[in-house]
């Protein structure tokens, strides 16, 4: 033969790919639970979770709220927290990227702080707020605002020195250098530090719930194991991770339409 | 100018200059020697040398964007002491504004001198329209090609009404053919608005096409000024012009590779 065509294999979408593994892995989770390889005691299969989950939207027992209320709690707190992390965080990171006096007074600081885990921050918020709301957000802003100030502050030493000169050599200040050039070309960093404190901010969120609160999806896990029971427990873990999923694709969402001009 | 007497006008004036870079503390890397140059009134200087021979730095001292350690630039007979509006840059490396539309950088520096909005909106489309980008006004700088990009930089430069554009390699980065034509462009632009201009390149054919007056540059550091040649060709050039290619051959001839 003179010639051959090569059959080019197209990639399998990406939409069946993940239903695939998300099924697989329904279906192996229930097998392993029913078939009795996995006492029922210590895991729920997925069909009792979701049992649990459709009896849950109404039925305030055994842990004292409905579902919808544990899921407010958390989201409220994550919130808040988050908000008041950014709104410090990201001003704070700029300010010290670009301003010595700034960088020279927080920085070390913010070194002696960052390695506390803000879980350890709980005792404390504890004997000062209760357990409470107010205690929550103040772990969670602890657990936001590190990524938040790291990102910005390495976002404004990253702007192109050239660009600095160049934007000398047309008389601008230092403060008109900062806002119209080094923010901007600081911004990718900064939307990474949105995802990031998010991550931080939901995952320490659970874990002071855990240990400190009375509503929230935490709260549910806990009472699911003090009162044995798996379901409960699962139904809580299914939560914390559909929403904070959720909540990363709506940042992920925001951030692709602001960055919309610096994306190459 | 309407002078009667065709005296020609100091621009730019560079008495003895030197520089060393101090390199790890405590290397020496003498990057300038004794470079002494004028520049006129509306010349086209292209300063011709290969890569490290410290043209780059010379531009840098003129834009005042480096100290020299000895000698001084004047520009109008006023010493230079820091970067000014006097003086456009145009980079190798473009330096666009990425979250700026084309708009949003040319109109960067009159904005950030606090000229009105209608004001430099005017001179930024006088100067869009002058570079060939009319209709690109709100593009980004990541939807345009190299030539493109450039183009902008062009344009930037040109809209702070600099006394002398000052471009270090601006086309270094483009293709051949890209850069032939943007080598056209630029003796299209120059002769529409007059400017003093110092062009750092590396490319004898760029020089021969763009120059009023080349200033060959050692091949090696520190820094010197080897030999100056006049260009007297009328506009357009041609690559192909006997007199260009003879000039080609006697500045090849004094251009010796040294690794």
């Amino acid at each position: 033969m003179a010639y051959e065509e090569i059959v080019v294999k197209k990639p399998l979408p990406l939409i069946a790919l993940p239903c695939l593994s998300v099924a697989a892995f329904l279906l192996f989770w229930e097998w392993i639970v029913v078939s009795g390889t996995v006492p029922s005691v210590l895991l729920a299969p997925p069909s009792q979770v979701f049992t649990v989950f459709m009896d849950k939207l109404g039925n305030p027992n055994p842990d004292g709220a409905i579902l919808a209320v544990h899921a407010w709690t958390s989201l409220q707190e994550a919130f808040i927290g988050y908000s008041l992390s950014l709104l410090v965080g990201i001003p704070l990171g700029l300010a010290m990227g670009w301003f010595r006096i700034v960088e020279g007074l927080i920085r070390p600081i913010f070194e002696l702080i960052r390695p506390i885990p803000p879980i350890a921050w709980i005792p404390l918020t504890v004997f000062w707020f209760g357990i409470g709301l107010t205690g929550k957000v103040f772990i969670i802003w602890i657990a936001g605002i590190v990524p938040c100030v790291i990102n910005s502050y390495v976002g404004v030493r990253m702007t192109q020195p050239t660009l600095i000169q160049m934007a000398r050599t047309y008389g601008a200040t230092d403060w008109q250098i900062f806002h119209q050039l080094c923010i901007p070309s600081a911004l990718p960093m900064v939307f990474g530090a949105l995802q990031i404190a998010l991550a931080y901010c939901w995952t320490n969120l659970v874990g002071a719930e855990l240990l400190a609160s009375d509503t929230g999806l935490g709260y549910l896990i806990t009472m699911g194991g003090r009162l044995g029971r798996p379901d409960i427990v699962v139904l809580g873990m299914v939560c914390v991770g559909i929403s904070g999923a959720i909540l990363g694709f709506i940042i992920d969402c925001v951030e692709r339409r602001l960055l919309a001009g610096i994306r190459r | 100018m309407n002078t009667p007497s065709s005296e020609p006008q100091l621009k730019i004036y560079c008495e003895d200059i030197n520089k060393t870079f101090i390199q790890k503390g405590h290397m020496e890397v003498p990057v300038i020697r004794n470079i002494s140059l004028e520049v006129e009134e509306n010349e086209f200087l292209v300063v011709l040398g290969p890569g490290q021979c410290g043209k780059s730095t010379l531009l840098r001292i003129i834009a005042g964007l480096e100290t020299p350690d000895t000698g001084y630039v004047a520009l109008d007979g006023f010493p230079v002491t820091g970067p000014g509006p006097d003086r456009g840059l145009v980079f190798q490396g473009y330096m666009l504004f990425a979250w700026n539309t084309v708009m949003g950088n040319v109109e960067m520096g009159l904005k950030l001198r606090g000229v009105p909005k209608q004001e430099r909106r005017a001179v930024a489309h006088h100067y869009i329209r002058l570079v060939g980008l009319e209709g690109f006004e709100n593009h980004y700088p990541h939807q345009l090609s190299g030539g493109m990009k450039q183009r902008v930089g062009i344009a930037r430069a040109y809209a702070n009404s600099p006394k002398v554009m000052l471009l270090d390699e601006p086309f270094g980065q483009l293709d051949a053919q890209t850069r032939m034509f943007m080598q056209h462009e630029t003796s299209r632009i120059w002769e529409h608005e007059k400017r003093t201009v110092i062009f750092v390149t590396n490319n004898i054919d760029e020089a021969l096409f763009l120059a009023d007056r080349i200033v060959l540059m050692e091949g090696k550091l520190p820094g010197r000024i080897k030999k100056e040649y006049i260009v007297n060709l009328p506009r357009p050039r041609d690559h192909e012009n006997p007199d260009l290619l003879e000039l080609r051959a006697l500045i090849t001839s004094e251009t010796e590779l040294v690794l």
